[in-house]
C-alpha cells in the first residue's frame, strides 16, 4: 500500500483536510470523499470535459489532476458556484434555451462557458463554438448551448441580467 | 414563447378544455437541478457495504479460454470475490436472442461471463469484486487467464464463404438472418427504364458514446430475498422481466430503479452480459455491487451499430418518375444477436424503409445478417433509418443528376402526395398520414433555395465548391405490439400512467416511460397540468421505478410523446372527471353544472369560483364521512394506452445540408443545416427542436467522423474519446428547424415521435451535399464516414 499524504485545500469556501493516496485524482477526491457529485466522469482521460472544476480561478480537468496537486489551492465546483450565484445568468439562459438534455455534461459546460465570459466578453458566435469545443455534449448538438452563452454575452454587454425562468402559473 | 401557430404549419384544435401548456415552449423546470450539479446518476449513489466490480475481458477477437488463475488476485487487499463463467452460470441462465416473427433467425446461447470461448475483444470473462474500485482494478492486473487465440471472422464480406470458420458450429454457418422481398416487375422495369443509376454504399460501425457510461448497482437483500437494481437504463420493466427470467425470480422479487440517465440513444435499452454478472455477484455476495464501465469498456462492450454494405440501384423514366428501387444489404452484427431485442431489426428496417417516401411500384430487397468476431451490434438511435435514407436519397440524387433534373423538383414529383393517405408503402409498410409535399415546400422557402443555388454557382466560378443536399425521410414511431410483442419478446408496447391528486390539490403522475434528457417529464408535466386543470408548478412526475409506476415499455422507437403522452392525457382527463364528480357530491350539484379550471371548481354558467382543489382534496381524503353513501372519491386514476391502429405511426420530414468541400484537402465545412419535421401535434416546440438538432448532430457524426476501426485480427484500434471522433461544437453548423403538424388519428393527443428523425436524415443530406459539391469533378463518395481521405481518393489526389 502506498503511504497516504496529508493535504488541505479550500473547496467551495470551506477548508478541507484529508489523508489520501497520492494517486487519487482530484475529481475522485471531490466526488468520493467530499460527496460533491456535480463534476462527472465521462472518459477519465481528459477528453470529454465532464469533470471540469476550477482550481485557483482556472478551469481544469478533474480527471487529469491529482488531488495532491491541489494541496493548498482554492477549488470550486458547480455546487459552490451555484450557491455563490456566479453561474446564475448562465443557468437561467441554459434553462431558457433547453441547453441541457441529460445534464451529464452541464457542470463542465457551465464552468467552461463562465470562463469564456470572463476572459472574452466580446466573443463572437464562432468563438463561443470554438471555446466550448473541449467539452463533449452528446445530446444537444450544441446549437442551444451556443445560443444560451451568446445571450449571456449580449446581456452582459448591455449591463443586464438574464431574467429568471419561472413556471407559468 | 413559441406556439405551434407561430411556427410553420397548421394550428391544431386544443386537446384539453383549458389548454395553456400543450403546444408551448415551456422550459423543463424539473431539469434545473441538473444545471446545479444536483442530479442523481448511478455513480453518484453510494450504498452501505457497496462493493465494486471490474471485469477481465477478452483481449482478442476470438479465443479458447483455458485455466483461469485467480489465487493471486483473490489475496489482494479488499478483494471480496473473483468469479468466472462456470460459477456465474450456476445462478444465471444463458439466453438466445431471436424473435419469432423474423423467420429463420438464429443465434447462439450467450452467458453473463464467457465459458470455454470468448467471441469478441471486450467480452467479459472474469469478474473481480473488491471494497473499492481502485482495489478491484489493482487485483484485475493479477488475474491470469490461459488462452489460445482462435481464428476470427472479421470481414463481413467473407463471413459466409465456405473457407471461413463458423463462429458457432452448432448453428451450421455464420448467417443470423436473411430476408428477401420482391414486389412488382423489378427486372422488367430496370431492363426497359430510360435511366438506371447504381452505387455501393458503405456505413461504418459506430456507437452511441453516451457521456455517462453504462452503469448499475445491484443490491440483494437476503432477508426478504429481494433484488434491487439501480440502473442507467431506458426500459426498467424490461430489465425487471429479464432478471426474473435469467435468475428464476418473480416480478415481486425484483425492483428496478432508473434515476438520472446520462444519455442513452438506444445504447441503454439492451441487456448486457455485465448487467447480469453484476446482479449475480450481488446475489452471491448478498451486498450491493456497483459496475461503472470505463471508457475503453464502453467502446468494446456497448452495442455498436450500422456496419452495412449496400448495393443499390434506381430506375426512372425520362419524364422524371421513379420506377423502381433494388438493394442488396449485407450487415454484420458481432458474434451474438443482442438480448432481448435482437440484432436483426436494423437490417430488417432497412428493407422496410428504402424508397419509403416515394410512390414507385417496384422494389426488390435482399438482406443478409452475418455473425463476426466484433462487438455485438443492435438498436442505436434511428435503427436502420439513417442507412435506408442515405441509400434512397443517394440513389434519388444520382437519378436526378442523370435526368438533369433539379433534385428538389425530382423529389416533389415523386413523393407520395399528401392527399394519398392512408396507404401502403411498396415494402408493405402502412402509412397513416404524411406531409412530404408540404415539408418540401416549407424547406424550399426556409433555405431560400433559389438564391442558395445562385450563390453556389457564382462561387464555383471562383473555385469554391459548395454543395446542397436533401434527404426526405420517413420514420416509424408509436410502435404497436407488432414490433416485439408478436415475436415473443416480453417488451411492452403499451404504457400506463397513474395520475393522483394529493390533498392540497397538487398532482403526481407516475409513468413507465422515463427521462434520459429528451424532456419526456417536461411534456408529461404540460399534458397533466392542462388535462387536470392545475398550474404547471403543481405537477410532479415520477418515472423509472418498477415498484411505483404502471407497467410500461420505457423509452424506445420514439414512443415517449405518442404513447406515454397519450397515457398521461387519458389518466389526467379521467382524474379531472373524478375531481368534478367529487366536487359535485360536496356541493350537492349536478356535475354538468361544474367545470375545473386552474386548480378551482367553477360554476359553468357564471364562471364563479366555487371550490379550490385543496378543498376537494381535503374532503376526498379526510372527510369521506360527509360524502353520500356508496360514493367513492377516486383521486387516483390509471389509464393505459396501446397504439393498435397501425403497426407503427410513421412520421416524415426533410432535411437539407449546405457544405463546402476543399478539393485540395478533402476537408468538409458544414455551413448550415435545415430540417422540417412533422411529428404530429407538437407538445413543446422548443423540446422538439432540440431533439431534432441533437439527433441531426449524431447523424452528422455518423456521416463524417464516427467509426469503430478494427484491425485485421478483429482488434478495436480507436477505443478512446481522443481517437474515436464525435462532433464537437466548432465543427457543427447552426441548425434551423420548422414544423408541420399532421396529427395521428390513432390517439386523442395526435402526437408522433420526434427523437430519431434527425439522425435518420442527416447522413443522407450531408452525403448528398458533399456529392453535389464534388459534381464538377464527376465523382461521388458513398462510403460513410466520408473522411477527407475518401474525398481525396475520389478526386484521385491520393
Amino acid at each position: 500500500m502506498t503511504v497516504k499524504k496529508k493535504i488541505s485545500m479550500t473547496v467551495n469556501g470551506q477548508l478541507v483536510s484529508a489523508e489520501i493516496e497520492p494517486r487519487r485524482h482530484l475529481v475522485d477526491f471531490l466526488r468520493e470523499d467530499l460527496h460533491l457529485k456535480g463534476p462527472h466522469l465521462g472518459c477519465e482521460q481528459g477528453a470529454c470535459g465532464a469533470c471540469t472544476v476550477k482550481v485557483d480561478g482556472q478551469i481544469i480537468r478533474g480527471c487529469l489532476f491529482l488531488a495532491v496537486q491541489a494541496d493548498g489551492s482554492v477549488v470550486e465546483t458547480v455546487e459552490g458556484l451555484t450557491k455563490s450565484g456566479a453561474l446564475a445568468d448562465l443557468q437561467e439562459s441554459f434553462m431558457r434555451h433547453n441547453a441541457m438534455q441529460c445534464g451529464f455534461c452541464s457542470s463542465g459546460m457551465l464552468l467552461a462557458a463562465a470562463e469564456l465570459i470572463e476572459k472574452q466578453p466580446k466573443a463572437s458566435r464562432e468563438q463561443v463554438r470554438e471555446w466550448i469545443s473541449g467539452n463533449y455534449c452528446r445530446c444537444t448538438g450544441y446549437h442551444s448551448i451556443v445560443d444560451a452563452i451568446v445571450d449571456v454575452l449580449d446581456a452582459r454587454a448591455k449591463g443586464q441580467k438574464i431574467k429568471p425562468v419561472l413556471a407559468n402559473a | 414563447m413559441n406556439k405551434p401557430s407561430d411556427l410553420k404549419g397548421m394550428v391544431l384544435d386544443p386537446v384539453t378544455n383549458d389548454q395553456r401548456y400543450i403546444g408551448h415552449s415551456e422550459p423543463r423546470h424539473g431539469a434545473r437541478r441538473l444545471l446545479e450539479g444536483q442530479g442523481t446518476y448511478i455513480d453518484d449513489i453510494q450504498l452501505p457495504r457497496m462493493a465494486h466490480v471490474v471485469f477481465w475481458r477478452s483481449p482478442v477477437a476470438h479465443m479458447k479460454i483455458g485455466k483461469i488463475h485467480t489465487e493471486h488476485a483473490s489475496k489482494m487487499p479488499g478483494v471480496l470475490a473473483v468469479v468466472d463463467g462456470v460459477q456465474m452460470a450456476k445462478i444465471c441462465k444463458p439466453w438466445v436472442a431471436t424473435l419469432g416473427h423474423l423467420a429463420g433467425m438464429k443465434s447462439a446461447p450467450q452467458h453473463a461471463l464467457a465459458i470455454d470461448r470468448a467471441c469478441w475483444q471486450g467480452e467479459p470473462v472474469v469478474a473481480v469484486v473488491a471494497e473499492t474500485r481502485a482495489q478491484a482494478e489493482d487485483a484485475l492486473q493479477h488475474i491470469d487467464v490461459e488462452w489460445e487465440e482462435l481464428p476470427a471472422v472479421v470481414s463481413m464480406e467473407t463471413a459466409l464463404d465456405a473457407q471461413t470458420p463458423v463462429i458457432h458450429p452448432d448453428l451450421g454457418d455464420n448467417l443470423c438472418f436473411t430476408r428477401s422481398l420482391d414486389v412488382g416487375n423489378v427486372d422488367e422495369v430496370f431492363a426497359t427504364a430510360d435511366v438506371v443509376a447504381e452505387a455501393t454504399f458503405g456505413f461504418g460501425r459506430h456507437t452511441g458514446v453516451t457521456l455517462e457510461p453504462r452503469c448499475q448497482i445491484a443490491d440483494y437483500n437476503p432477508g426478504d430475498r429481494r433484488l434491487t437494481v439501480y440502473h442507467s437504463q431506458q426500459a426498467p420493466h424490461m430489465m425487471q422481466d429479464l432478471y426474473c427470467r435469467q435468475f428464476g425470480l418473480s416480478e415481486s422479487d425484483v425492483h428496478v430503479i432508473c434515476k438520472d440517465v446520462g444519455g442513452s440513444f438506444g445504447i441503454k435499452v439492451h441487456a448486457y452480459p455485465d448487467d447480469f454478472a453484476t446482479v449475480g455477484l450481488a446475489m452471491m455476495l448478498e451486498r450491493p455491487v456497483k459496475f461503472v464501465a470505463d471508457r475503453l469498456e464502453s467502446f468494446t462492450s456497448d452495442i455498436h451499430a450500422r456496419e452495412h454494405r449496400i448495393k443499390g440501384r434506381i430506375a426512372a423514366n425520362k419524364a422524371g418518375d421513379i420506377l423502381a428501387f433494388e438493394i442488396d444489404d449485407l450487415t454484420a452484427i458481432g458474434p451474438y444477436s443482442m438480448f432481448p431485442r435482437t440484432s436483426a431489426i436494423e437490417g430488417n428496417q432497412v428493407v422496410n424503409l428504402v424508397g419509403g417516401p416515394y410512390k414507385h411500384q417496384n422494389y426488390r430487397a435482399h438482406l443478409n445478417v452475418v455473425f463476426q468476431n466484433k462487438t455485438p451490434t443492435c438498436q442505436y438511435r434511428g435503427v436502420g433509418h439513417p442507412i435506408a435514407c442515405a441509400v434512397t436519397e443517394g440513389l434519388v440524387d444520382l437519378a436526378a443528376q442523370k435526368l438533369q433534373m433539379d433534385p428538389l423538383e425530382f423529389r416533389k414529383r415523386n413523393v407520395i402526395p399528401d392527399d394519398a393517405y392512408p396507404c401502403s408503402g411498396i415494402s408493405g409498410i402502412k402509412l397513416e398520414v404524411l406531409s412530404h409535399e408540404q415539408c418540401l415546400r416549407t424547406i424550399e422557402k426556409m433555405m431560400d433555395y433559389p438564391s442558395l443555388r445562385k450563390e453556389q454557382s457564382e462561387l464555383r466560378k471562383k473555385g469554391i465548391y459548395r454543395g446542397i443536399g436533401f434527404a426526405t425521410l420517413i420514420e416509424l414511431t408509436n410502435p404497436s405490439p407488432a414490433f416485439y410483442g408478436v415475436g415473443g419478446a416480453r417488451i411492452a408496447s403499451q404504457d400506463g400512467a397513474t395520475v393522483r391528486m394529493d390533498p392540497s390539490g397538487v398532482v403526481s403522475v407516475l409513468i413507465g416511460v422515463g427521462e434520459q434528457g429528451q424532456g419526456t417529464e417536461g411534456i408529461y408535466t404540460q399534458i397533466a397540468a392542462d388535462a387536470v386543470g392545475v398550474p404547471i408548478d403543481q405537477v410532479r412526475i415520477v418515472t423509472g421505478d418498477t415498484d411505483v409506476t404502471p407497467y410500461g415499455g420505457g423509452t424506445w422507437a420514439s414512443r415517449g410523446a405518442g404513447v406515454g403522452g397519450e397515457a398521461v392525457l387519458l389518466a389526467a382527463q379521467a382524474l379531472q372527471e373524478n375531481i368534478l364528480k367529487l366536487a359535485g357530491a360536496i356541493l350537492n350539484r349536478p356535475v354538468e353544472e361544474l367545470i375545473a379550471r386552474r386548480g378551482h371548481i367553477l360554476d359553468k354558467a357564471t364562471g364563479e369560483q366555487l371550490l379550490p382543489f385543496s378543498e376537494v382534496g381535503r374532503v376526498g381524503y379526510f372527510r369521506t364521512d360527509t360524502l353520500p353513501p356508496g360514493f367513492s372519491a377516486d383521486l387516483m386514476v390509471t389509464r393505459h394506452y396501446t397504439q393498435k391502429d397501425y403497426p407503427f405511426i410513421f412520421t416524415n420530414g426533410v432535411q437539407a445540408s449546405y457544405v463546402e468541400v476543399d478539393p485540395d484537402t478533402g476537408f468538409v465545412k458544414l455551413l448550415k443545416h435545415w430540417a422540417v419535421e412533422d411529428c404530429g401535434r407538437v407538445i413543446n416546440p422548443m423540446l422538439v427542436n432540440e431533439q431534432v438538432r441533437g439527433a441531426i448532430v449524431q447523424g452528422i457524426g455518423g456521416v463524417l467522423f464516427e467509426e469503430c476501426l478494427y484491425d485485421e485480427s478483429g482488434l478495436l484500434r480507436n477505443g478512446s474519446m481522443a481517437d474515436y471522433l464525435v462532433p464537437m461544437a466548432n465543427e457543427m453548423p447552426d441548425i434551423e428547424v420548422a414544423h408541420v403538424e399532421t396529427p395521428t388519428q390513432s390517439s386523442k393527443l395526435g402526437a408522433k415521435g420526434a427523437g430519431e428523425a434527425g439522425t435518420a436524415g442527416a447522413p443522407g443530406a450531408v452525403q448528398n451535399a458533399i456529392n453535389d459539391a464534388l459534381a464538377p469533378f464527376n465523382t461521388h463518395v458513398f462510403d460513410q464516414p466520408i473522411t477527407c481521405e475518401k474525398i481525396l481518393r475520389a478526386l484521385k489526389k491520393i
